[in-house]
């Protein structure tokens, strides 16, 4: 594979006798856009968590860019250029929108170009501006609709000025065309040369979007490969469908 | 700059504040303008942590008692030192042990840290009553001087200006904060911790900048106290009152911004004094207690908060 971003090499994770990830290994090429998908509970979100640094793993290796992950604290990781975004919302509730935005500008994008390479203000301007929520940059975040506040968490998580962006089901729960409107905005984003993860249970959007798919099942990688092909492989098919 | 220009205004209101207590002619006046300067100090630096952080603390008693203990050994072993020095030490001593504190404690959560922090607040006043060199639980008498160093006047009055002077450092720090990269990054800890650590914050990094600044600003508003007590022992130094009455404040004013602390120290600490002489020394914790439950159920985020949206 060329140009590997993302290196994750037997990766296991237990929640005293209950193991959530098992020897999983995974790469990412720069660039890249890869749907990760598997029914509830097979480890998607701990897999997330293990790669950002919310959680520690127990066994295997994470490299990115070139950096061993291994111990490293969540914010170093986003300094680094790992973004995610939450699977609920989790705004920062007494920031205006535009303050949102800025934390990341202010601890993650600042931090990496050594000072003031960008103003704080455009930077922030041009993001709210990418997800239309510029005209309520002034507002709290619990003045928004259920999509806009997906959008606030796309915008924040871009706001570190990422390599790699891990959406973690930033569509749940949204309308067939609020689901369009995200994915237009993912694939924009990628084009402009965020390399992607996106964990989804929208078949339709994860098939549109992703080059390549990722099936867990029970903590294990069961499929790794060209959508169309994956979601024909019997395994798939029995994890979601029974056998 | 507008901190710059912050720092002048409060100066000026200072230097006011002071002229017109000396216009009064009476030494009371510095009795009690000195005790509600000491709660707007120790008011503002509990919420740099409770405040911006969201990490209620409740060993303010601890912080303060240490600062004023501090003074003790000094005055003990270095008589010669003026105030504003033994203050400065206090202050260090407080920030070191907010900065342990932080440490030990700041993996806990909520209610947790909460009571680690009356803990930490009672094993501080257990350590202090078996120090003998420090009067033990007998106390420690101190020589207040009869005038003041600086200018001409009652010693008390030289009090009252350290603890003005004190309160526009703690309160234009405060602001400064507030408007600077690190209160983002301490609003960010308050709403969501998790959310923080994602978007690069270094929280447990925060969270230390403001336990030992919090600490180490209790510590200095504790330093003069045993000047302006004369005779300090360790169940009036580590008295709940001060915990109690410096989480009042905030939460009376407004906990979100600079500005309420400040608020909640003037009204709530010039009511207490008024209660003391008027009605009985015993009311105005109950004033508090009211004051409080009254707050909390008709304007939880404050007087601030009513002028906001």
């Amino acid at each position: 594979m060329s140009n590997v971003l993302l290196t994750v090499a037997g990766l296991g994770k237990r929640f005293g006798g209950f193991t959530a990830l098992n020897d999983v290994d995974l790469q990412v090429a720069e660039g890249e856009r890869l749907g990760l998908i598997g029914p509830n509970g097979s480890g998607k979100s701990t897999l997330v968590n293990c790669l950002c640094g919310t959680l520690r793993n127990d066994m295997g290796k994470v490299t990115f860019g070139g950096h061993a992950l291994n111990g490293m604290s969540a914010h170093r990781r986003t300094r680094l250029g790992m973004a995610r975004s939450f699977q609920l919302p989790r705004p920062f509730t007494t920031l205006t929108l535009a303050e949102n935005i800025r934390v990341p500008i202010l601890y993650a994008a600042n931090v990496k170009t050594g000072g003031h390479a960008v103003d704080p203000r455009e930077r922030c301007d041009a993001l709210l501006d990418m997800v239309g929520l510029l005209p309520k940059a002034d507002l709290k975040p619990a003045d928004l609709t259920q999509i806009e506040m997906r959008k606030l968490e796309l915008a924040r998580a871009m706001a570190s000025d990422p390599r790699l962006l891990i959406a973690d089901e930033a569509m749940a729960g949204l309308s067939n065309q609020e689901v369009d409107e995200i994915l237009a905005l993912l694939l924009k984003l990628n084009g402009q040369g965020v390399t992607i993860i996106m964990i989804e249970h929208i078949m339709r959007a994860v098939l549109a979007f992703s080059q390549r798919l990722v099936v867990l099942v029970a903590g294990r990688k069961i499929a790794d490969g060209m959508p169309q092909d994956v979601i024909r492989q019997p395994d798939v098919v029995a994890a979601y469908l029974g056998s | 700059m507008r901190n710059a220009y912050f720092v002048l205004a409060a100066l000026a209101v200072a230097v006011v504040t002071f002229a017109v207590a000396r216009l009064i002619d009476n030494a009371y006046v510095f009795f009690a303008g000195y005790v509600v300067l000491q709660y707007i100090v120790l008011a503002t630096a509990w919420n740099i942590l409770g405040g911006f952080t969201g990490y209620v603390n409740f060993g303010t008693a601890a912080f303060f008692a240490l600062g004023a203990y501090t003074t003790v050994v000094l005055h003990k072993t270095m008589p010669f030192l003026p105030l504003p020095a033994m203050m400065l030490v206090g202050g260090v001593v407080s920030g070191l042990i907010g900065l342990g504190m932080g440490y030990l404690t700041l993996r806990l959560r909520g209610t947790f840290f909460s009571i680690a922090t009356l803990a930490m607040a009672v094993v501080a006043q257990t350590l202090i009553t078996n120090w003998n060199f420090v009067g033990g639980s007998r106390g420690a008498y101190i020589i207040r001087p009869s005038d003041s160093p600086i200018f001409s006047g009652d010693y008390i009055q030289y009090l009252f200006v350290v603890m003005l002077a004190l309160s526009v450092i703690s309160v234009s720090l405060a602001r400064a904060i507030q408007f600077s990269r690190l209160g983002f990054g301490f609003s960010a800890i308050r709403d969501d911790e998790g959310a923080a650590e994602a978007s690069g914050v270094p929280t447990l990094k925060l969270k230390l900048i403001a336990t030992a600044l919090s600490g180490g600003l209790m510590g200095m508003a504790g330093a003069p106290l045993p000047y302006y007590v004369t005779y300090l022992d360790p169940a009036s130094g580590f008295s709940l009152s001060y915990a109690v009455n410096t989480i009042a404040m905030p939460l009376i004013g407004g906990t979100a911004t600079w500005l309420g602390p400040v608020i909640g120290a003037i009204l709530l600490g010039t009511l207490q004094q008024v209660a003391t002489v008027t009605i009985s020394s015993a009311l105005s914790l109950l004033l508090v207690g009211v004051l409080l439950v009254t707050f909390v159920i008709a304007a939880p985020k404050g007087i601030v908060g009513w002028f906001k949206k």
